[in-house]
């Protein structure tokens, strides 16, 4: 057969062009050039900080009972700022619990979300790159897992040891073991048949060292996104555990119990549900956005479009029009 | 100017009447950087019965032109200017309805991947009669009839049982054999076939070929054949647009430019073709690689690579001229390259070499 | 299609006894109900007398035994705070449930392939990028949270619908349109991918060759395709329906299973919630299969004559690509039992 040659697709060498045009681009400086995700990681950035210092400075204000403030309308400047955000049926500034709140809500996602991660990936790695019964085994044991009634497991928790926080944290972050435990082995369990992995074999390296060395640094973005959605996730789950009672106990304070404890003044006092519940939104939004964007930036087929600058941008949206 | 161009061949005794006459196709590309223009000035005819190839390597602009005559671009790729005209009217010109009602009766379309091609989920019958459903309102049973007589023309055994079963059911020369068959359900008049061997195995490619050669006939059809594959051009096809960067170098009878290439490009790739080499020999080759189609030069898209390479080519852009009878080329040096070959008897038999 | 089914069977079989086990001794370890059901200056003769008639007094094994010869015959046990049948109080529970899954699901569905299809007609247009928020939102809102505001403002300040009960259209309303929000949400982006991957693949411009209409093209050719991966995951989606949605059903006091579940918990009402547990777990186990048909149905590829496994693969990878890096926004549970109580 007597055939030209073939030549690398023109498309294709537009794209790298660009990239070696700007060179390779910081995180930060992606991030920046996404608007959506740039707000995101400001509001996030913003409970962090409210989280880690708000209650030194709050604190007081939280159990501060006044009977002659029972259940303020917020947005009122005539109530001074501590009552910015109106206050409860104690007659306590909202503004302040929700600070300390912040904490308490964080204080349980991040570390389940953590442990999970932690956890999970690992069992979910070294499983896939073993494959055979070591997979079987763990993934059966994910499905036992998965199928548990987690309101039951967290009632027994609640009932036959202490309430505390650290509890709810274990249970979500079990609960939520499988789900990295998945993906961390269908990546694996991909990875471990391609070329680069068979070569490491062929040098003798130990399977730990080739998971350490070759698997891991490949699946973590994938983790890391996949642990952005999971705090939002495991967010909400805290707050709905909260809400049936079966999570955060007074007198600690989480948003989702705010929400629950405010919905029977709801009549009349309608802040002390909602507010809460708009700080639960707006986080797990803005860690939604987060995750997306993470999802491009750690993607290096997708990244090219985080690092357009507005110029490039534009011109992108007139083609993208135009096309149409 | 085409027709007063190419006269008909001496093999090729019926009247040949133009299907297809493609004029100045201009093809854009919209990337960031700006506006890329992949096919410049392509002008070809196809006629009835006969083959005309549209050869190039990937990246010439040889797909972009099919996909433009057919109304297939891209979103990002539009078609800039030119016309091209199928029994009388101008498809750049038509409305989407219009091209639909044209999109099989006048026109058909073999794509390179059948696999990827065929649809999945529906059953080769539901896919083959679904041109008759739509263009001749069908009903069920008879357009299932027309797919079981379809795939009896193209040499599938066993149509009445093979016509329920799915794409992933078949080998890759029967799913290019079904792909082919959907091409020429509705007898179209142009059949356009997309480097239609490229994905099959070597005696499969040539079962391919002969098939499609039995339909045009039968048929009467005009085929626009892309390819790569200068031994497919030199079998099938009776005229030959050799492309290079979105533009056409060289056109003219397979014969005569085969036999005599009038441009350094052809006359390139005629020579890289291993014809009588010897051990410890190097095999020829041309030096370099296509331009980035962002960094076409001015003048000349071949001046990189060309041998006769001089100021002018660096200037002046040489536009398509006669160079023989019945052969154009794309060069300010057409001459010497002409008058080189007939001093080169190797080249001479090329063409036969090939088959 | 009997190797499929023993193979579902076993695969399904093992977790489920682990649960049933585990809710059995999980739900003992919550505290001795005669604590809740005996008045607080109750006689030791009054405890054990309890404890005989509930055969508490019995050691675990020999209570887990006694349970299991029940399931055989059918015989769920006795609820503690009424004294009916187990069996038929989660039975009686259980249409609630499955009408507000249905419903929801189907709302879920309908508007996810619109609102999917369009975004995903044009990519990075104003209308996906809308949409994309939009989903977003719809996942990342609580909904104890949504149905209060819902609450709030259509039953308290508009007076339009009712704020609890299932009696008459409206007292529908709330409900579903508060646990519709995370189905739509999930499926959205899910049907947005599968249509965008599915419409630039060369099959739909085989279509166009051949003159079919948009409307053809986008649902007859791209939508069939994209309805397998949305498939697995609506599935998925309604299994966490099925289980119950707790947080919503207490809110509007609608009799459903995850209500049942709940006030058994809270209760120690252990026969109870064994038989909601085994109730769903059966019904889940049947969803599965459906699921799985109607997988076959839509994709050749995986039919019987494949094998089962093969099918399983697929579907286990569609959810894979569901958790992995191009994946949609919320990651599913897919867990089969009560799961999803966490979701609800």
């Amino acid at each position: 057969m007597t055939q030209i040659q073939d030549q690398p697709v023109p498309g294709k060498t537009v794209k790298t062009s660009v990239a070696q045009r700007l060179g390779r681009p910081s995180m930060l400086s992606m991030l920046l050039r996404d608007k959506f995700a740039t707000v995101a990681a400001v509001i996030l950035g913003f409970v962090l900080l409210t989280a880690a210092f708000g209650p030194s400075l709050m604190g007081e204000l939280a159990t501060n009972q006044d009977l002659m403030f029972m259940n303020k309308a917020p947005f009122d400047p005539a109530n001074g700022w501590a009552y910015f955000l109106g206050s409860d049926s104690l007659g306590r500034s909202m503004l302040a619990r929700m600070v300390v709140a912040t904490q308490t809500t964080l204080l349980v996602a991040v570390p389940a979300v953590l442990v999970a991660l932690f956890l999970g990936s690992l069992w979910g790695v070294w499983a896939g790159y073993h494959r055979g019964r070591r997979e079987n085994i763990s993934m059966r044991l994910a499905d036992i897992i998965m199928s548990f009634p987690s309101l039951l497991l967290a009632v027994v928790v609640l009932f036959v040891f202490s309430p505390s926080a650290a509890n709810i944290v274990l249970i979500l972050a079990i609960t939520r073991i499988p789900i990295y435990m998945r993906t961390a082995r269908a990546e694996s369990a991909e990875l471990q048949s391609r070329t680069f992995v068979d070569a490491a074999r062929t040098f003798g390296t130990k399977p730990n060292s080739i998971i350490v060395r070759h698997v891991i640094p490949v699946v973590t973005p994938t983790l890391l996104t996949l642990a952005t959605l999971e705090f939002c996730f495991v967010m909400l789950a805290e707050s709905s555990l909260s809400f049936l009672g079966i999570g955060i106990q007074p007198p600690d304070v989480s948003w989702g119990l705010m929400v629950a404890q405010g919905r029977q003044y709801l009549q009349t006092a309608w802040w002390l549900s909602i507010l809460p519940g708009l700080a639960i939104v707006i986080t797990a939004v803005a860690a939604n956005v987060l995750a997306a964007w993470m999802r491009i930036a750690t993607d290096p087929a997708q990244r090219w479009r985080l690092t357009l600058d507005k110029q490039a941008k534009k011109d992108l949206t007139a083609v993208i029009k135009d096309a149409k | 100017m085409m027709t007063e161009m190419l006269e008909p061949t001496a093999q090729s005794d019926p009247p040949t009447d133009t299907v297809l006459e493609v004029t100045g196709l201009d093809v854009d590309i919209r990337t960031p950087q700006g506006t890329v223009r992949v096919v410049s000035q392509v002008s070809f005819a196809a006629r009835r019965g006969q083959t005309l190839a549209l050869l190039g390597e990937s990246g010439c602009g040889k797909s972009m032109t099919a996909k433009a005559i057919a109304g297939l671009l891209d979103p990002v790729a539009s078609v800039a200017g030119g016309t091209a005209v199928l029994d009388g009217q101008d498809l750049n010109q038509m409305n989407p309805k219009q091209r639909r009602a044209v999109a099989g009766p006048g026109l058909g379309i073999v794509f390179q991947d059948a696999l990827t091609a065929l649809n999945p989920v529906y059953t080769i019958g539901t896919q083959l009669g679904e041109a008759f459903r739509i263009h001749r309102g069908a009903s069920k049973k008879q357009a299932k009839a027309e797919a079981i007589d379809l795939m009896r023309r193209v040499g599938i055994p066993e149509p009445e049982t093979r016509v329920n079963s799915y794409p992933h059911q078949f080998s890759g020369g029967m799913r290019q054999r079904i792909l082919i068959a959907m091409a020429v359900a509705l007898s179209p008049q142009l059949l356009i076939a997309d480097e239609p061997t490229t994905a099959l195995d070597v005696t499969v490619q040539a079962q391919i070929m002969l098939l499609l050669r039995k339909l045009r006939t039968e048929q009467q059809m005009a085929v626009v054949l892309i390819t790569h594959d200068l031994a497919v051009v030199a079998e099938e096809a009776d005229e030959v647009c050799v492309m290079y960067a979105g533009n056409v170098v060289e056109q003219g009878s397979v014969d005569k430019v085969f036999s005599h290439p009038t441009h350094p490009y052809t006359k390139g790739l005629l020579e890289s073709v291993p014809t009588d080499a010897q051990r410890g020999e190097g095999l020829s080759s041309i030096p370099g690689s296509p331009p980035e189609l962002t960094k076409i030069p001015a003048g000349c898209v071949y001046q990189d690579r060309c041998p006769l390479a001089s100021a002018i080519c660096r200037q002046e852009r040489p536009l398509l001229r006669d160079t023989a009878d019945g052969q154009r080329a794309a060069c300010h040096f057409a001459e010497k390259v002409s008058a080189a070959k007939t001093d080169n008897d190797d080249a001479n038999n090329v063409k036969e070499e090939i088959r | 299609m009997l190797t499929y089914l023993r193979k579902r069977i076993i695969s399904s079989g093992l977790p489920l006894l682990v649960v049933i086990v585990g809710v059995f001794a999980l739900a003992r370890m919550t505290g001795n109900p005669a604590a809740l059901y005996l008045p607080l200056n109750a006689t030791e003769a009054m405890r054990e007398d309890f404890a005989v008639r509930n055969g508490l007094d019995q050691p675990i094994w020999v209570q887990m035994a006694q349970y299991f010869g029940g399931i055989l015959r059918l015989d769920f046990g006795e609820s503690m705070r009424t004294g009916e049948s187990a069996g038929a109080m989660a039975l009686r529970a259980f249409p609630a449930t499955l009408q507000l899954a249905g419903t929801t699901m189907a709302l879920a569905i309908v508007l996810a392939v619109i609102v999917g299809s369009a975004a995903a007609l044009k990519p990075n247009g104003i209308l996906d990028r809308f949409s994309s928020f939009l989903s977003m939102t719809a996942a990342s809102i609580p909904d104890f949270w949504l149905a209060i505001v819902g609450i709030w403002v259509f039953a308290i300040t508009l007076g339009w619908v009712p704020t609890s009960g299932v009696v008459g259209m409206a007292a529908w309303v709330l409900p579903v349109a508060t646990l519709v929000m995370r189905p739509f949400g999930t499926l959205v982006q899910v049907v947005r991918g599968a249509m965008v991957s599915s419409l630039s693949e060369p099959y739909i411009k085989l279509a166009r060759a051949k003159g079919a209409t948009q409307y053809r093209v986008v649902g007859a050719h791209a939508l069939r395709n994209a309805a397998a991966p949305g498939l697995t995951v609506a599935g998925d989606l309604t299994v966490g329906l099925v289980n119950g949605a707790v947080v919503v059903e207490t809110i509007f006091g609608w009799p459903g299973i995850g209500k049942l579940m709940i006030d058994s918990i809270l209760q120690r009402d252990f026969a109870v919630l064994q038989a909601c547990v085994l109730l769903t777990a059966v019904a889940i186990f049947v969803l599965n299969i459906l699921i799985d048909i109607g997988y076959a149905l839509l994709d050749p590829r995986v039919r019987p004559s494949a094998g089962a496994r093969k099918r399983r693969k697929a579907r286990v990878e569609h959810r894979g690509q569901q958790n992995g890096p191009k994946a949609p926004t919320t990651p599913t549970t897919t867990g089969s039992a009560a799961t999803a109580v966490l979701d609800a």
